[in-house]
């Protein structure tokens, strides 16, 4: 592990557990009250989710077109962080929407096209695990059409309706809550990249024992 | 490349008129399928309100899904899938020839699912024909255009039966929303010109986006 790891890591531990004081130190909003503050972690980890997603996306094609399985692992590893920080994404999402719109579920077009989005992330482990020999570019050819499909996911739901905030809503908000969301953006952005880097790693060792045991086997 | 796609379909729908055995299997699940639905959803002799699209849609779907398994499982069996693409003709040539094999076998299956929703879900299906094929067409193309991709990528994958609905149906979430909702516009009793050219339009950029992406990843996946 290279040296900044640790650190970070320390100083994401330290991020979180402050988190809680710093969310319960900011204003009440005045219709939704308490439940409110779950905007403070839904939308951090709504953005990782999307970040993944890109991220497994990008390193994706570059392995179609390269061929170099750095980029496989990147991938792999982006698709499971989609997975992980969907889970918190649409979980919060609910629960916060039972008190804002009054229904646990509404199909509108971001709802929709991150659940397609995760069931994707979710297609592509699904592919590595019980895909077999081969499954990699199959895999990578998956993440391209997922990432191509979102597009057309939020416009087939915008048609509709939409009651999503606006995300011009963000660079609105008064210091008092926007000092706590951006706090929660940066400790997501950092608990993303750390458990992005220790995958990635994990799976360079994976390969790099994988071809010592090849040579050894030529060896004898 | 247009003469060597053309061969190949030949040579499925030859294979297929001769055994027969996608098209009555794809057919008789589509059919049951339908049933299935007209037993759960039809009450007292009144089908649902807005139905009729969403379950021709759905048949669709999961027909095809069959039909692609299979489409690929034979050419696996007879271990004629490597002579295919040991065939001195450009990989983009064999997956239009696949595609466009799937694409008539689904639509004789929608020639014979949409008057038999017609008749089960007392659906006005053939209001507006024209409209009714372009959107079928367009929404056909769309699913087989991943479809066939993705079949021909899991030949070779361990447990492929049961991951191509998986790795399939949420890539084309968009191709079941535009096409049942386009189908919905068209059975209003007032015809909703805007709604349905949308959703035709939807199809069509999702045809042209999925057609070119796949023909360039056939070529990345199918290399060795």
């Amino acid at each position: 592990m290279p040296k900044w790891f640790i650190r970070a890591a320390v100083v994401c531990t330290v991020m979180f557990a402050l988190s809680p004081f710093v969310i319960a130190n900011a204003d009440y909003e005045s219709t939704m009250g308490l439940v409110q503050k779950i905007f403070y972690y839904h939308m951090p980890s709504a953005w990782m989710f999307l970040v993944s997603g890109i991220v497994c996306g990008v390193a994706s094609v570059r392995f179609l077109i390269t061929g170099d399985p750095r980029h496989d692992r990147t991938a792999w590893a982006a698709a499971e962080m989609a997975v992980i920080f969907g889970v918190v994404t649409l979980v919060t999402g609910p629960l916060w929407a039972r008190r804002a719109w009054g229904t646990f579920w509404v199909w509108d077009a971001r709802t929709t096209s991150s659940l397609v989005q995760w069931m994707v992330a979710w297609a592509y482990l699904i592919l590595r695990r019980y895909g077999g020999p081969g499954s990699d570019k199959l895999a990578a050819g998956l993440a391209l059409f997922g990432v191509a499909n979102v597009g057309f996911i939020y416009i087939s739901v915008n048609y509709w309706r939409t009651i999503h905030p606006a995300t011009s809503v963000v660079p609105k908000l008064p210091f008092t809550m926007g000092f706590p969301l951006w706090y929660c953006v940066a400790s997501f952005t950092l608990l993303f990249v750390l458990l992005l880097k220790m995958r990635i790693r994990l799976e360079e060792q994976r390969a790099t024992l994988d071809s010592l045991y090849l040579s050894l086997d030529e060896q004898h | 490349m247009i003469r060597l796609a053309w061969l190949i379909l030949r040579k499925d729908l030859t294979v297929e008129v001769r055994s027969g055995e996608i098209a009555y299997t794809t057919l008789f699940f589509a059919v049951t399928c339908v049933l299935v639905f007209a037993f759960a959803l039809v009450r007292e002799g009144r089908p649902p309100e807005d139905g009729a699209a969403g379950i021709l849609w759905i048949a669709i779907a999961f027909a095809g899904n069959l039909a692609l398994g299979r489409a690929f499982e034979r050419e696996r069996q007879a271990e004629t899938l490597r002579a295919l693409l040991l065939a001195p003709a450009p990989r983009p040539a064999v997956y239009l020839g696949k595609l466009f094999s799937i694409v008539v076998l689904l639509g004789g299956t929608e020639a014979l699912l949409v008057p038999l929703i017609a008749l089960l879900f007392q659906a006005r299906m053939l209001a507006h024909p024209f409209w009714l094929t372009a959107i079928l067409a367009a929404g056909t193309l769309g699913f087989a255009a991943v479809g066939t991709l993705f079949a021909a990528m899991l030949v070779r994958a361990r447990s492929r039966d049961v991951l191509l609905p998986v790795l399939l149906y949420p890539i084309t979430v968009p191709v079941i929303i535009a096409g049942v909702r386009g189908t919905a516009a068209l059975l209003q009793p007032e015809f909703e010109g805007g709604v349905v050219r949308f959703w035709f339009a939807l199809l069509i950029a999702f045809d042209a986006v999925f057609l070119t992406l796949s023909l360039w990843t056939f070529e990345a996946v199918m290399t060795d």
